[in-house]
């Protein structure tokens, strides 16, 4: 039985074996105040009509960028959940060395105009050198910190990655320094192409296109190749797999390596968007990639993809949205609070996520 | 010859290719972990600190401790007990070794490495190449770290009336070398003690001869208690009965925590601020080992009852606008009503944390909690709650508490405190740990299904565990808020969570001394050693990683704990936490290297 299928049995059997209904009352005042919230908050926007529909759709396209991030990054942690059952703590610190390593590939070009006379071909290297060293430290730590774990249930692996996520940002930290570098800011990517009348910015488009193409390699590559094959194999059953004549290790590594290539497109993506590079910076991304993996069903291809982009929107549209309407002020401040909440609730009232309940169901 | 001759000749003397490819290994390992050490600039950080003024620093000490250590590894791990045979090897492994750290001396010198490695800098290359430029320097270091190799085996298979006492002079030097500012402190009190440390100190660290004397001090000290006193001392305590072993054993307890206790009186302000920090990180780890520890609740949101604490003392309490007594009725609080409160308020927020989570386990739990954590923390820091809890600049002019007359100004006074709280809280911690809830706790933590169906009611005891974990923290957070006489928001991150949950680990789960060597390795330690303060993090996530690897039940483990791992039946039950029972078993040796 998994984690994921015991969660769905608990709540329901707390509530039928403990005469402590207040921890019903609770979670329902939990479930009505945030549903108040959304539809209280959204009602008042909309009757004060405070943004226009050009701003909704300035929000709607910077959420479809930001869940297409989140979607690159999340595949990482359901990949690795699904062959290895542990949660890679260090994943978004993995996506910050590749926008690091591809920080200083694009400086050094945008310093001799590389960047803005060739972009397509600079930001193609750029990209190479960040999936490169993205990819090779997500191996190295399958290899030196996870590895040794492979057969450990508990908290022990957990606590090993919640050290590498540590060990990783201070590495960097000590490194590069402490400071927050400006990414380079070439002047292509400030303009916008019309799309349907609606001016939408060309790095929006850039990062878009860059996330679903990857996607569409990591769909094949799952889907059609061998490897892939082998990779669905581990994440049904390890053992009847390994039984089956595949290797189990070539197979984690593999998924590591996938996983930590897309992390590294998204590293330099978000430093792109953002502008800016350091050691921190990959901490909450990674948690929200994480929920977003979640909330599509953790083990799930399309469901990374679908939790990331419906995060992405939600975190966008919700502070005008559900915020503002309750005239909370400075709702921006409060991005990360939307997307937290929608984490735990997640955790709590559906760890099986949107595509996950047929996986659950098996695991049962 | 048969297959069992063939394994006796491998146990007296493995093949002489596997020797040297361990010894590459070796060697390659150690060279890597030094230049990671020059990369990320803790070398060049330690090479700043003397240990023998003006002769050898602690980045010096350092990189003959990584030669050294060369010989150490390959002697430890060939079975022979001969010399000679190691000599070879070790020449090996140190040499590559040293030549890593040649190629990085060398590759410095042709590419301008600094612009993206910030801390390789000039000054390294010139103290890694002893000023005499890349190549020359290369070269001496690629003999220097064979030859500390080979030291390094001859020490390990010197006999122990040898080894014990180098050993041990080494140690003393660079403890009193390292903390030298410290014991300066210490012995500036008396004529004669000061009179003795202007002997072997200048005010930057030792003199050559004080390092010798403390050398041959310290070493002809362990010489004696390994020749003479080691064994009649053993044999008298083989022969006190168990009662009375375990009244020994109490005493030693009794005389470490005695001289805790005692420490910042002698050590002056700074040593009690210090121990004060370690005395806050004691009472939450206590807290957080109710939670990890026993009943199995891996939390990362702990942190937030310790905000809680905090900003109830301080809006309790505070001569500031954000002070409940500035705007409503309620008068403004002394210190010692308000702590109870503080500490009531984070019980409730505890137990409110603690009830949406109760069907979340595992992995879940702890991403669910330090989610919850941070939804704390934005919401302080943001304009929302600005008017009550005073946004990013958080609440100032917390006043110091007063005992009669007298106000607990100095951090002496608070260490005082923070002392009398933990030992209260510990008394509830041990009582806890061997009560009726205690034990459902640890039912809980090994199988919760189980547990349930024995009768735990599982509602009620994991909310106790948030609930009164929370207590704890909140008791410190509140000390916490007098003792900087402000709280802000940036106090209360995640990594306050990680540093507790770092040292019950690195202590030893569900152990309550554990948790003391905890805090004072992990949070004591980097307090001292200030200049290395940035990279205790750094520290935290590799303890993390290499308790969990190599000792993951502690360096005090508690009772039970060490009792499973001792129990060979035992250990199939603790895997599930430890993982030390499912490690695989080590592969057999290649064929090749089984071939004399």
């Amino acid at each position: 039985m998994t984690d994921v299928a015991r969660g769905r049995t608990l709540i329901p059997k707390l509530r039928s074996l403990s005469r402590f209904t207040f921890v019903d009352v609770v979670l329902w005042a939990l479930r009505i105040s945030v549903l108040m919230v959304v539809v209280g908050g959204s009602v008042g926007t909309l009757i004060k009509g405070r943004y226009g529909a050009v701003q909704w759709l300035e929000f709607l396209t910077f959420g479809v960028t930001m869940g297409s991030l989140y979607a690159l990054v999340a595949l990482g942690y359901t990949m690795v959940y699904g062959v290895l059952r542990l949660i890679n703590f260090a994943h978004g610190d993995i996506m910050m060395t590749g926008a690091f390593s591809g920080y200083f590939v694009a400086s050094a070009l945008a310093g001799r105009g590389f960047l803005d006379r060739d972009p397509v071909l600079a930001m193609l290297a750029i990209m190479a050198v960040a999936v490169t060293t993205s990819t090779t430290i997500a191996v190295l730590t399958e290899r030196l910190a996870y590895r040794p774990f492979r057969h450990v249930r508990g908290l022990a692996p957990l606590i090993c990655a919640i050290g590498v996520s540590f060990f990783l940002e201070q590495t960097f930290r000590g490194a590069f320094g402490a400071g927050v570098r400006a990414y380079p800011d070439p002047k292509w990517q400030k303009g916008a192409i019309s799309v349907l009348g609606y001016a939408v910015p060309i790095l929006q488009i850039m990062v878009v296109a860059a996330a679903l193409v990857s996607m569409a390699i990591l769909y094949l590559i799952v889907q059609r190749t061998k490897m892939g094959t082998a990779m669905r194999a581990v994440s049904e059953d390890a053992d009847a797999a390994a039984l089956m004549g595949i290797d189990v290790d070539r197979v984690i590594v593999f998924t590591f390596a996938l996983g930590g290539a897309m992390a590294g497109i998204a590293g330099v993506c978000y430093a792109f968007i953002f502008k800016q590079v350091y050691f921190y910076m990959g901490f909450t991304p990674g948690i929200k990639a994480f929920g977003a993996a979640v909330l599509g069903g953790i083990g799930s291809v399309p469901g990374a993809m679908l939790g990331g982009l419906f995060l992405g929107i939600v975190e966008s549209v919700g502070p005008a949205l559900f915020l503002d309407g309750i005239g909370i002020p400075a709702p921006y401040q409060l991005r990360d609070l939307i997307a937290f909440i929608l984490l735990i609730m997640v955790l709590i009232f559906r760890p099986y996520g949107i595509l996950g309940e047929r996986m659950a169901k098996k695991r049962a | 010859m048969s297959a069992a001759a063939v394994d006796l000749a491998e146990r007296v003397s493995p093949g002489n290719r596997s020797l040297f490819r361990r010894a590459l290994r070796v060697g390659l390992i150690l060279g890597v972990v030094a230049i990671y050490g020059a990369t990320i600039g803790i070398l060049p950080l330690m090479d700043a600190r003397w240990v023998i003024v003006d002769m050898v620093s602690l980045g010096d000490a350092a990189l003959i401790a990584i030669g050294l250590s060369a010989g150490v590894l390959i002697a430890a791990r060939t079975r022979s007990l001969e010399f000679w045979p190691l000599v070879p090897p070790s020449l090996v492994a140190g040499g590559v070794a040293g030549g890593l750290l040649a190629l990085l001396a060398l590759a410095m010198q042709a590419f301008p490495l600094r612009q993206i490695f910030i801390a390789l800098s000039p000054g390294l290359l010139k103290s890694l190449t002893f000023g005499l430029g890349a190549s020359r320097g290369g070269a001496v270091l690629i003999v220097a770290g064979a030859s500390l190799a080979v030291l390094g085996a001859a020490l390990t298979r010197a006999p122990e009336g040898l080894r014990k006492p180098a050993a041990a002079g080494l140690a003393f030097v660079i403890v009193f070398g390292v903390f030298q500012e410290l014991i300066q402190i210490m012995m500036q009190s008396g004529g004669a003690i000061n009179a003795l440390r202007q002997s072997i100190y200048t005010w930057e660290g030792l003199t050559l001869a004080g390092a010798l004397i403390i050398f041959f001090l310290a070493s002809g000290a362990a010489f004696v208690w390994t020749g003479w006193l080691r064994g009649p001392a053993r044999e008298r305590f083989m022969r006190l009965s168990p009662a009375q072993k375990r009244t020994a054993k109490s005493a030693r307890v009794v005389v470490f925590i005695l001289v805790l206790v005692l420490l910042p009186v002698v050590a002056g302000s700074y040593i009690g601020q210090v121990m004060m920090l370690v005395g806050l990180y004691i009472l939450m780890g206590m807290g957080l080992n109710l939670e990890v520890g026993l009943a199995g609740l891996l939390d990362l949101g702990f942190v937030a009852f310790f905000a809680v604490g905090a900003y109830a003392t301080a809006i309790l309490t505070a001569d500031s606008p954000h002070a409940l007594a500035s705007y409503t009725a309620i008068p403004s609080l002394s210190y010692w009503a308000a702590m109870p409160i503080a500490v009531l308020a984070s019980i409730v927020v505890g137990i409110l944390f603690g009830i949406p989570v109760l069907g979340v386990r595992g992995d879940y739990l702890a991403v669910a909690t330090m989610g919850l954590g941070e939804i704390v923390r934005v919401v302080v820091q943001s304009d929302m709650a600005a008017p009550v809890l005073g946004g990013a600049q958080g609440i100032l002019q917390i006043p110091k508490p007063r005992m009669g007359g007298f106000e607990l100004a100095d951090p002496v006074h608070l260490f005082y405190l923070t002392l009398a709280a933990s030992a209260v809280a510990a008394y509830f911690a041990w009582r806890l740990e061997n009560s009726r809830l205690g034990r459902a706790w640890m039912a809980i933590r090994d199988d919760e299904d189980v547990a349930q169906g024995l009768g735990v009611n599982l509602v009620k005891v994991k909310l106790l565990a948030y609930g009164l974990g929370a207590a704890f923290a909140g008791l410190a957070g509140s000390i916490f808020a007098v003792m900087l006489t402000s709280v802000y928001p940036s106090s209360f991150q995640l990594l306050v969570s990680i540093n507790v949950l770092a040292l019950i680990i690195v202590g030893g789960m569900g152990s309550l001394p554990g948790v003391m060597v905890g805090a004072l390795a992990l949070v004591g330690l980097p307090e001292l050693l200030r200049e290395f303060g940035e990279f205790r993090f750094l520290f935290y996530g590799a303890a993390l990683i290499i308790m969990m690897r190599v000792r993951p039940e502690g360096l005090w483990p508690s009772a039970t704990r060490r009792r499973e791992l001792r129990d060979e039946a035992g250990e199939a039950a603790l895997g599930e936490l430890e993982g030390t029972a499912t490690r695989p078993a080590p592969r057999a040796p290649d064929l090749q290297d089984t071939e004399p």
